[in-house]
């Protein structure tokens, strides 16, 4: 079998470094196969989160070779054989051990959102919506909350705004309420103030990294922004708004 | 731990990446095809000639380069200028600086452009390209003076983007009046190499300004619930919630047609210049 080089990064919080090790490789192993096969030959306290190995639990979150992935996604033969393959924890969010990061950031900001408040039920005590009416949530739903959009996004990432953004997956999760025909609740100051949709500056990288191939920035992040100008920007909409009262 | 990497063995410092793909090749390409096209706009409103030709036929019909239409005011100073009697106010007024010979293009330039410069796409090219906010995924980005906004405070004007949006649609008026103006010479109906690049034209720029997030948006978006216009259904589904997906499958090419129509036009605009100046023939069925 063939060996090829892994470098890992070992540590914690207070700091660490980057170990070496020379894998056995063989055919369709994804690099968390890798990070399992070092575990077991070579650094038994090797940290990594893991759960399904499906690429639908959103655990194995990391950085191979700089670009934040899903491991259990990625495979090795995707890189170039003699190409040293480089493991990272996530970098926007504080490191507890090795690969593990505390993504415990991401449901503070759920817990902050408002809930769905649904009207009230029709007459035969049901629900009725079109599935013209649920195309787009459905396309929200998808997400497996494995974080790799708030990672990747340069606002939370590089600029330490943390204070005034929820982040790519917070905004799927307000666009999913908020274009819910069910749903009554209004959420657009919060999006403009505490959500800080403007710090979003569209760059997309959300997108580009999604596993699930939600299409963050033009379904659900740009539609939030122009609902928002509606609301403070558009100066038509806000004479029409205060003539009709709508 | 070295001083330059932090936690994580992510390394610090503007640029820095430990990527190992050519990220910087779409920044650099979509950042110099953004300057040469801008150039070239420049370099066609400075100039100021070359944008009309009709053969020296007079009458109803010729190619109008689409950096002067539409034409306001005519300034017979220049070589290959439209005449006259096809702009909208008749010569430019004295005042104008001779220097700066083309009023029309300085016009209505700034209207396309301000289009393209709040588009979300553009955004997203710019930011990475010439801001380098970051300039890709996953890469450091130029420090910030201050404290990172986005696009609160100095960058509020993007979102009045619909408005650009409804200069873009107007000047796409002008612009497919210009191409069936292309179909006829001397008032003689006829086609010619030049009527079908001005024909293009308009067609690509609509594409691409129809599928704009901020029409998107007007059409149908905004909604939360597209079924509640009962009475307005068509095949099944509600006339809104089409719309939104014709707009969407634009949308969802709107990269592509950002680049694609920007193109054309300059090339349009290179296809006048070249037959107005005589440099290349234009092949066509009027002989002339």
């Amino acid at each position: 079998m063939a060996e090829r080089k892994f470098r890992v990064w070992r540590g914690n919080a207070e700091g660490g470094e980057f170990v070496d090790y020379q894998v056995e490789i063989e055919p369709g192993m994804v690099v968390l196969d890798a990070v399992h096969r070092i575990q077991t030959h070579q650094a038994n306290d090797l940290a990594v989160r893991w759960n399904c190995k499906a690429g639908k639990c959103g655990s194995c979150s990391c950085e191979v070779n700089g670009k934040p992935k899903l491991s259990c996604m990625t495979r090795v033969n995707d890189y170039a054989p003699d190409e040293t393959i480089t493991i990272q924890p996530l970098r926007t969010f504080p490191i507890l051990k090795d690969l593990v990061t505390d993504v415990t950031w991401n449901y503070e900001q759920k817990a902050k959102i408002k809930p769905l408040q649904p009207r009230p039920r029709e007459a035969d005590g049901t629900h009725r919506m079109q599935q013209e009416d649920v195309d787009r949530v459905q396309e929200f739903r998808k997400c497996i909350e494995c974080f790799l959009c708030q990672d990747v996004c340069h606002v939370l990432r590089n600029q330490d705004r943390k204070d005034a953004f929820v982040g790519p997956r917070l905004m799927i999760h307000i666009a999913q309420l908020e274009m819910n025909p069910l749903d009554t609740a209004d959420r657009i100051p919060e999006l403009k103030k505490e959500y800080g949709s403007g710090l979003c500056n569209i760059t997309r990288c959300c997108t580009d990294v999604c596993p699930e191939h939600i299409n963050i920035t033009d379904n659900a992040i740009i539609p939030l922004k122009e609902r928002v100008v509606d609301r403070y920007y558009d100066p038509v909409m806000m004479i029409w708004r205060a003539l009709t009262g709508k | 731990m070295a001083a330059d990497v932090g936690t994580g063995g992510h390394p610090k410092g503007m640029f820095k990446t430990l990527r190992t793909d050519a990220w910087w090749f779409e920044p650099l390409w979509t950042g110099l095809g953004f300057l040469i096209f801008t150039i070239y706009a420049n370099y066609e409103m400075l100039k100021g000639d070359n944008y009309w030709y009709n053969a020296g036929v007079e009458g109803f019909g010729g190619y109008l380069s689409p950096f002067f239409s539409p034409l306001f005011f005519a300034d017979t100073r220049v070589w290959a200028g439209a005449p006259v009697h096809e702009s909208f106010f008749g010569l430019a007024p004295e005042w104008w600086p001779t220097w700066f010979p083309s009023i029309s293009a300085a016009l209505i330039l700034p209207l396309p452009l301000s289009f393209r410069l709040t588009c979300y796409y553009y955004r997203k090219f710019y930011y990475r390209a010439y801001f380098m906010t970051p300039p890709a995924c996953a890469v450091n980005p130029a420090p910030q003076p201050g404290r990172y906004e986005g696009e609160r405070m100095m960058l509020l004007f993007q979102n009045l983007h619909r408005y650009a949006l409804y200069t873009a649609i107007v000047v796409i008026g002008f612009l497919s009046w210009d191409a069936f103006m292309s179909f006829f010479r001397g008032g003689q109906l006829g086609v010619g190499v030049g009527s079908i690049i001005l024909t293009i034209n308009p067609i690509l720029l609509g594409m691409y300004t129809f599928g704009c997030h901020a029409w998107r948006h007007l059409v149908g978006g905004r909604k939360d619930c597209f079924s509640c216009d009962a009475l307005n259904r068509d095949k099944g589904m509600t006339k809104s919630y089409g719309a939104w997906r014709a707009v969407t499958w634009l949308n969802e090419r709107h990269m592509l047609l950002a680049w694609v129509s920007m193109i054309w036009v300059g090339w349009t605009a290179v296809y006048v210049r070249l037959v107005a100046s005589g440099a290349i023939t234009d092949f066509n069925t009027w002989g002339n």
